[in-house]
């Protein structure tokens, strides 16, 4: 007779010393472990519930500005320095880790229009309403020195918009047309214009570093070289454009905010028809700002709400308002990919964080395990109806909430009678157009 | 990694500059060489440099092959590549087969699929690889020549093993209480027991320490532990009541009434009783809350057992049928006819594949319940009372006083059972001790512990059920189980559809479309007929202008029909004339053909 029995010494399960960590023997056996996929559910479910808990994305208010704030920049080297123009001409630079404003200059009579940080990180340009660029240095005026700027630039026509070359000492201004500037020179070695009175934004592409992007007033984006003599080709739309943005890590997009409420990605190749329509908005869309990886994009809106998009999805997957934020009329998303910057026009700008509910700080590594398996397991089940309710509930104001619904109705409606129109008229007569399609009104080369 | 990516800096490069800095392998190497040439005498440095230029080539090439890898003394990889998995051991950790390609998907999608299959397969790969690695093996038990292993006696057993399984047989002798119901728990630690006359004891059976013992004065009919060896649940002659370990009654509950037998479903937090009263009922344990009573309305239910596997519940009736129940339908999910008389116990195997029943009619029957199928039909002369399976698939069946233990009903015909034993009186219960290679069984006499080598599954996961867990890994794990209680509502008989997708019927497909168009594009017109004056609206002639257009539109259907035949056979010839032509076109190879 031969004979083995089951017989397991206890000292290789239980942990010798209470020093020691408890032993935890493994077997990944699927039928020791029944109930798989709906076990996997309810954490997935549990998740979903403790992620929406934890969304507390408001960090901080910066107040100090005397008035509405027009413009914000982000320094290009450094990831605490926070820049801010406002409507009366007044400069702020902002230490973000300390949350506090350490450096003040009056830089223009007016508003502040634009401004942007030079790649090198040690002077940023503004410009504003009193038709003036002025160069500064970013350091404080030593004790005894007077606040001045190291270079000025006086313009013909006022200057709505500006932007910095990537590599060169060379910027790009926007007013009745868009100029480029060296910055050498106070004339400007390249002026576009194409038959439109004015400008409000233009954007240096980031990879492609000699393409510019700008919205015109007469409902059009125009796309430039800077070698060339004269623009590249332009798109008009339904409406007019605001702002305009490149995609940072596919440099061939651009996603543009517009007065419709909706934000458009584009193809620079192919412009005759946008990628992706975002709509969520019930107000003007101001302001936009991509993230540092080029998968979603903030939004800022006439709307008091500010709003994150994925670069490919037509809704938004979050929504910031706060009772006391009015029009937020400009959005910055931080270098580092973590946090939102909004200055709006009851003199405030707000830190808010990118990912609503994500932790701060420096995570144990069991910690961020468990944050990593409970975002796969929401990825996984994001299509199940009850998890994708609780995914997807904001609490909105009651304004934007009802005046959605509106919108949502008068669609509805609209469509209601396209369709009716295309029903009892003869087959052809009425096309369908779609979303993409309809906003566009022509192409020019 | 980090030390052979050093050693393939290209040395030719590097030598027309500077000499790469010294490492205690290149000297050996060295030294090697230059015994290797010591009779030559004259090998200069310009060919040893060479030699090294060609082996770092050669080793970057073996590199890039990604097999073969030499260490770093030069010696190659005996064993190169990743280890081979045997094929079994894959199949054991499937999950699911491999997507298939749709042609015409969208790239991303696509794409996705990929990664996730990737993704998959890897993880099917590491657990195959980690299984290696399980400490435990199975118990057997082997008899010499012409020896049955069902002879040797449990004394036999006892005595060839070792000090610790040996005390794992043994007979409580409880004469005054009994015929005893027993329970093991989840983990196989704690055993309780329930005599017929009130007599409950709750033993951690492995050091026998017992935990408590009361009589509640009052008959018992089933005892049952519920999610830890906290609490247990006793089913008395009106009430059910729970207890906790040290005999203190935490609840009596009054809407379960006459219960005869009780099931724990652990994943859900749910006991299933069955009561005199024909109802099947439901409590959640963790809420306290009923969550369903169902009337079976098939008379006194006292046989039951539940899947492990998708948590149904499966009665015994006495016209012979067995019900598979959930607590979401009011109705039998599904209703088979297994025995002539009436069915006398049911057990279910640990992968819910299969399901064994006996009857009155003395006959021992394995199901297939996946597919509902009859796999073998036994006759035991004496008909079991009793059944229970073992995490192992071993079977053992209770005949009168005798416990039998089968090996492998499902897969051969069984002519003789692995092992027999007799106990003092009629056996009322027995359960396999899970991790163990143990069966207790409850009988007349008290309660006896046997041994059955094979029985239990070696190699337990301790984030499941640990057996050699301290307090605060029970308390971690009882939060854990607590917040991934699963709702009864996903008790369906495939646990896994959850995880599928629900594709639209065509129907339904139809039906959005409609919504979204706003009338139904497949929607025909109803043909009515007009009014005409003088009489030629009378009732038959408006049937037969109905019935005009009815054979016009009949016409038209069939016409379509055939037309479409005809093109279709049109293409097949002409493409079978493609193929003559090209199949008659000699070419000059032809004429080796046979």
């Amino acid at each position: 007779m031969k004979v083995k029995l089951l017989s397991r010494n206890p000292d290789d399960y239980v942990r010798e010393t209470k020093l020691d960590i408890q032993r935890v023997p493994r077997n990944y056996d699927p039928s020791l472990h029944p109930f798989e996929v709906s076990r996997e559910y309810t954490r997935a479910l549990n998740a979903t519930k403790l992620e929406r808990v934890f969304a507390k994305p408001f960090l901080a208010s910066l107040d100090g500005h005397r008035d509405g704030v027009n413009c914000l920049a982000k320094h290009t080297t450094n990831l605490s320095t926070l820049l801010s123009g406002s409507c009366d001409g007044e400069v702020k630079v902002w230490n973000l880790t300390k949350r506090e404003c350490v450096r003040t200059l009056q830089a223009h009579e007016g508003f502040v229009r634009g401004m942007v940080v030079r790649h090198c990180g040690t002077s940023f340009f503004t410009v504003g309403d009193d038709k003036t660029i002025k160069q500064w240095k970013i350091e404080a005026p030593a004790y005894g020195e007077e606040e001045e700027p190291l270079n000025t630039i006086l313009g013909k026509t006022v200057f709505t918009g500006l932007d910095h070359h990537r590599k060169e000492g060379v910027f790009a201004t926007c007013g009745q047309q868009v100029d480029v500037w060296d910055e050498q020179r106070s004339s400007p070695i390249r002026s576009f214009t194409w038959g439109v009175d004015s400008f409000s934004a233009v954007r240096f592409n980031p990879v492609e570093t000699e393409l510019l992007a700008s919205c015109a007033s007469d409902r059009s984006i125009v796309l430039y070289d800077m070698r060339e003599p004269a623009p590249l080709k332009k798109v008009i739309m339904t409406m007019r454009s605001n702002t305009v943005c490149w995609n940072p890590m596919e440099a061939y997009y651009f996603t543009c905010s517009n007065e419709d409420y909706n934000l458009y990605t584009y193809d620079m190749r192919h412009l005759e028809k946008p990628i992706t329509v975002h709509m969520d908005h019930v107000s003007a869309v101001l302001d936009l700002d991509y993230s540092p990886t080029g998968k979603e994009f903030v939004s800022a809106s006439f709307d008091k709400t500010i709003r994150i998009f994925p670069k490919d999805g037509g809704h938004s997957r979050e929504v910031y308002h706060t009772k006391r934020m009015q029009h937020v009329i400009c959005i910055k998303w931080s270098a580092d990919n973590k946090y939102i910057l909004s200055g709006s026009d009851e003199m405030n700008i707000r830190l808010w964080k990118a990912n609503a509910a994500e932790k701060l700080g420096v995570l144990a590594p069991r910690e961020r395990q468990a944050a990593n398996y409970s975002r796969k397991l929401k990825e996984k089940y994001q299509h199940h109806p009850q998890i994708k309710r609780i995914a997807n509930h904001r609490h909105l104001p009651k304004i934007i909430y009802h005046q959605t619904r509106e919108q949502r109705v008068m669609k509805e409606a609209r469509r209601k009678k396209e369709r009716n129109v295309r029903k009892h008229s003869r087959p052809g007569t009425v096309p369908v157009v779609s979303e993409k399609e309809k906003h566009v009104v022509t192409v020019v080369k | 990694m980090a030390a052979t990516s050093e050693a393939v800096v290209n040395p030719a490069h590097v030598e027309k500059t500077k000499k790469p800095p010294a490492r205690y392998w290149d000297e050996l190497q060295d030294g090697k060489d230059e015994n290797k040439v010591g009779k030559d005498g004259e090998q200069t440095g310009e060919t040893l440099s060479q030699k090294h230029v060609e082996k770092a080539k050669k080793r970057k090439n073996d590199e890039d092959r990604g097999d073969a890898k030499k260490f770093i003394s030069g010696k190659p990889d005996p064993f190169p590549g990743p280890a081979h998995i045997s094929k079994d051991r894959m199949q054991k950790f499937k999950r699911r087969d491999k997507t298939k390609k749709i042609p015409r998907q969208h790239y991303k999608l696509k794409d996705m699929m990929a990664r996730s299959d990737e993704v998959s397969e890897m993880a099917q790969k590491q657990a195959a690889r980690i299984d290696l690695l399980l400490p435990e093996d199975a118990g057997f038990l082997e008899g010499d020549e012409d020896e049955d292993t069902c002879t040797i006696s449990q004394e036999d057993i006892s005595d060839a093993v070792d000090i610790t399984s040996a005390s794992k047989y043994f007979d409580l002798k409880l004469s005054q209480f009994g015929p005893y119901r027993l329970d093991y728990s989840r983990t196989g630690r704690h055993l309780l027991l329930g005599g017929r006359r009130g007599h409950i004891a709750c033993i951690d059976w492995q050091t026998k320490r017992l935990m408590c013992e009361i009589n509640v004065m009052e008959s018992i009919n089933d005892v049952k532990w519920l999610h830890s060896e906290a609490m247990y649940a006793v089913a008395q002659k009106k009430w059910l009541y729970i207890y906790d370990s040290n005999g203190i009654e935490l609840h009596c509950i009054r809407k379960f009434n006459d219960v005869l037998r009780m099931q724990f479903l652990p994943y859900h937090f749910l006991l299933a009783t069955v009561s005199a009263t024909s109802f099947l009922q439901y409590l959640d344990v963790s809420v306290g809350k009923e969550v369903a009573a169902i009337n079976t309305k098939t008379g006194r239910l006292d046989v039951m057992c539940q899947n492990p596997q998708n948590a149904i519940v499966h009665l015994g009736h006495s016209n012979g049928t067995v019900t598979l129940w959930s607590p979401n339908q009011k109705e039998a999910l599904v209703k088979m006819l297994c025995h002539q008389g009436a069915v006398r116990s049911v057990a279910v195997d640990k992968t819910g594949i299969y399901m064994v029943t006996s009857g009155m009619d003395k006959k021992l029957k394995v199901y297939d319940i996946r597919a509902f199928k009859p796999l073998k039909s036994y006759f035991l002369p004496a008909g079991a009372s009793c059944l229970s399976l073992s995490q192992r698939g071993l079977l053992s069946a209770a005949t009168g006083d005798i416990v039998q233990v089968y090996r492998d009903v499902w897969s051969t015909p069984v002519t003789k059972p692995y092992m027999a034993h007799r106990v003092q009186r009629t056996v009322w219960g027995m359960h396999f001790c899970p991790f163990e290679d143990v069966l207790g069984v409850g009988h007349g006499e008290g309660f006896t512990s046997m041994l059955i080598p094979g029985a239990g599954e070696p190699n337990f996961d301790g984030l499941d059920s640990n057996p050699y867990r301290s307090a605060k890994q029970r308390q971690e794990w009882e939060v854990k189980a607590l917040l991934e209680k699963i709702h009864p509502e996903l008790i369906t008989l495939d646990p896994t559809e959850l995880g599928q997708v629900d594709q639209a019927t065509s129907q339904q497909k139809h039906q959005d479309r409609v919504q979204a168009l706003g009338f139904d594009p497949l929607a025909k017109e109803k043909f009515i007929p007009r009014y005409k004056k003088k009489g030629r609206s009378s009732a038959g002639s408006i049937e037969r202008r109905k019935r005009q257009v009815a054979n016009e539109d009949l016409r038209e259907t069939v016409q379509q029909s055939s037309e479409d035949k005809m093109k279709i056979e049109k293409e097949r010839k002409e493409r079978e004339k493609k193929e003559v032509l090209l199949s008659s076109k000699k070419s000059a190879l032809d004429r080796f053909k046979k």
